[in-house]
């Protein structure tokens, strides 16, 4: 009996303490954050740069001016709706898809040695330049599989590269900072998902880079000097191509000698037009 | 029997190699020589392309006070200059050299003769041995006179020289005792010469018996040095550890052998300092050993500098057939070629073929936790915990753990009997760690 009470005299006690120490440290915290914290995606993913949703929540509500803070995930109707309840402006950004920057599949590219070490993309680059003659190209272990939280990379056991699902890929660049070859980029999805880009990071000169892969970019400059818009840069005997340049013409693709320019999701070209073979 | 205390595995020794005679390797048709056969900047080149050059000619300068010459090891025409595979399949830049003849600097004395005598001041021996090229033959290629310029306010009383060979199948330096004791004997003492000190010890692994005999025998005229036999002991070869081995000091982490008095040298580089400094001959070839198991003619040949790997192999009978990998080292710190045209460099110790059976890695398991990682690792390092951490990438851990001290002796990844690639991921962590000081410590300077 008397342990009992003594009990419930400890617990009121504690009680009582309790409650005055949590008015007393009480953290005033903006009710907001809460609110906009429920507004973001919840992938904890830290695309944005910070540790979760909770810090982008707290760094909106709490920055006078948002325009630098974007949250890939939710894109651009999660960020206008937080930002029409914040009563700030959201920035506008384009959706941006992650693409693999290596053309580099069985059949073009044959292999010379075999890796039989830790399957992880970084221990292999640290120690030489891989499976194949390329030492630009994709590893194929799959960091960019692991460190993919949503699920949207996944290896063709067919190419041995990486291929990005559309659909849940949230350009949170994760990946990007896992390919310990660069080859992961992000790039604007473009009107209708349709883009453009050269598919090789392979920075050999032509005929070292064609003998190591049949599909690489040679520096050979003819997309460059194709493209009417200017979009196409050479360096180091690799082209790139600027994606608020290019203006989706498809020129280049059809120029390039090796096929290493790719794209993606363009309705099938029209045969070509036939031309009089037979002769006079 | 001296030895290190912590740690360390007796791997098999596999030494099948180690009663043939040092031949020379008759020479390639061409020559590839990278112009970053060392640790530091790269050299610049200092040849064009169609130039003739003669052997033991300068083809690059030094790019800065840690980097090295590169000469000619060859006569004959440059060919090229541009970026060529090495044995990691990746491209760095080169100088290619078609050979014609055998035409050598007049300056080189070719003679056999032994010159004993040097009255070169410290200064002029010092000199040579920064033209001649010379880096740390052991395999980490530490250019030679960075380590031989004592700083300010440092003192080294002890030189170590490094006769250990405690890599598996690799004869190359027990051969050069053998046949050349008394020259690596006056480079030794060159070398004391130039660092003032008044003691070195030769540390040789009682493995190789006949070696400690005949350098103890000669050595006897050579006051200030002394052989010293050491208990057989993976990774002994190892700086550190040699030095706690001979000397019983321990290097503090994170500090330099010179910061407790000692400079440790290899028996090959004591070879190459007599030639440069007695023979005028700079470091254009180096002896490597070409074994394995089933390989046809194990050999250790005498190799100028750029002949092709392929070529050494081709000559002691060519790849076996059942061959898995082929290794550029020794088969514990050495590691497997993806390019077997890249050409020999100065830290090219040993070519082991492996026979397929044993090149396979097995099906690694779950760590139990036994650890014997723990027990064989000669810095006193978990290697199981670093292990994990490096692959969970948390770095800062990492650094507390002196993941810097590790060696990458392998031995961790040799004795775990959950076959774990323990060192493959250590290596990332420790490349990551490094770094991440290195740009801490430029933010800081700024």
């Amino acid at each position: 009996m008397i342990a009992v009470l003594i009990l419930c005299a400890i617990g009121a006690v504690a009680a009582v303490l309790l409650y005055v120490i949590a008015q007393k440290f009480r953290v005033e915290e903006d009710p907001r954050i809460d609110d906009v914290e429920k507004m973001l995606p919840g992938a904890n993913c830290g695309g944005c740069g910070f540790p979760g949703c909770r810090g982008l929540a707290d760094q909106l509500v709490k920055s006078e001016d948002i325009s630098s803070l974007y949250c890939s995930v939710g894109g651009g109707d999660t960020m206008k709706r937080i930002a029409e309840y914040l009563g700030k402006t959201a920035a506008e950004k384009e959706p941006m898809i992650a693409v693999v920057r290596c053309n580099g599949s069985c059949d073009k590219r044959p292999h010379t040695n075999v890796y039989n070490g830790a399957p992880s993309c970084k221990v292999e680059a640290a120690l030489y330049g891989g499976e194949t003659g390329c030492s630009y190209g994709c590893l194929g272990n799959g960091d960019c599989v692991v460190a993919c939280k949503f699920g949207a990379i996944t290896i063709n056991p067919e190419t041995r590269l990486p291929e990005v699902d559309e659909e849940k890929c949230t350009a949170c660049g994760s990946c990007v900072t896992a390919c310990p070859k660069g080859i992961i980029e992000l790039r604007k999805k473009g009107i209708k998902g349709r883009r453009i880009y050269v598919g090789c990071m392979n920075q050999d000169k032509g005929a070292i880079a064609r003998k190591a892969c049949l599909a690489a970019c040679i520096g050979c400059g003819k997309c460059a000097k194709t493209c009417p818009f200017e979009a196409i840069t050479l360096q180091n005997n690799l082209a790139y191509i600027d994606a608020e340049k290019c203006r989706l013409c498809r020129k280049c693709v059809v120029e390039c000698p090796t096929g290493g320019i790719r794209e993606v999701n363009f309705p099938p070209r029209k045969p070509a037009e036939t031309t009089s073979s037979t002769g006079a | 029997m001296k030895g290190f205390r912590k740690g360390g595995i007796h791997p098999p020794e596999y030494k099948i190699s180690k009663k043939e005679a040092i031949q020379d390797m008759p020479l390639p048709e061409s020559v590839v020589l990278p112009l970053g056969q060392h640790i530091g900047a790269p050299a610049t080149p200092c040849v064009q392309k169609g130039d003739r050059v003669l052997v033991g000619q300068i083809i690059g300068t030094p790019n800065g006070f840690v980097s090295s010459y590169i000469h000619s090891s060859v006569s004959g025409t440059v060919t090229a200059i541009d970026n060529q595979p090495d044995v990691r399949g990746l491209r760095s830049p080169s100088i290619t050299i078609k050979v014609e003849g055998d035409q050598w600097l007049e300056t080189i004395d070719r003679s056999d003769a032994l010159i004993k005598n040097c009255t070169l001041p410290r200064e002029a021996i010092l000199k040579k041995i920064t033209e001649a090229g010379i880096v740390g033959l052991g395999g980490a290629t530490f250019p030679a006179h960075v380590k031989l310029t004592i700083p300010q306010g440092k003192h080294a009383d002890v030189l170590i020289i490094n006769g250990v060979e405690c890599e598996p199948f690799l004869t190359a330096d027990h051969r050069l005792m053998l046949e050349k004791s008394e020259e690596i004997l006056i480079g030794v003492d060159l070398l004391c010469k130039v660092l003032g000190v008044d003691e070195a010890c030769i540390g040789i692994e009682n493995n190789k018996p006949d070696a400690i005999e005949r350098l103890s025998q000669l050595s006897l005229n050579y006051p200030r040095i002394k052989v010293v036999p050491l208990r057989v002991r993976y990774p002994q070869g190892s700086e550190k550890q040699l030095i706690e081995a001979i000397s019983g000091r321990e290097v503090p982490s994170g500090k330099l052998p010179l910061d407790v008095g000692v400079v440790v040298q290899n028996v090959g580089t004591a070879f190459a300092v007599y030639e440069a400094v007695q023979k005028n001959k700079p470091l254009f070839e180096r002896i490597v050993t070409v074994t394995g198991r089933s390989l046809a003619h194990t050999s250790n040949l005498r190799v100028r500098l750029g002949t092709p790997i392929s070529s050494l192999i081709d000559y002691c009978g060519g790849l076996p057939e059942d061959v898995g990998k082929v290794i550029c080292g020794g088969p514990m710190m050495g590691r497997a070629i993806a390019n077997i045209n890249a050409p020999v460099t100065k830290g090219t110790s040993g070519i082991v073929t492996i026979r397929e059976k044993g090149a396979v890695r097995k099906q690694p398991q779950n760590c139990i936790k036994c650890a014997k990682c723990v027990s064989v690792c000669c810095m006193g390092l978990e290697p199981y915990l670093i292990s994990k951490l490096a692959r969970l990438e948390r770095f800062d851990e990492l650094e507390a753990l002196h993941v810097t001290d590790c060696l990458e002796c392998g031995s961790c990844s040799y004795t775990c009997p959950a076959n774990l690639p323990l060192l493959d991921y250590i290596r990332v962590g420790k490349a990551e760690v490094l770094r991440r000081i290195r740009i801490n410590k430029t933010q800081q300077n700024k």
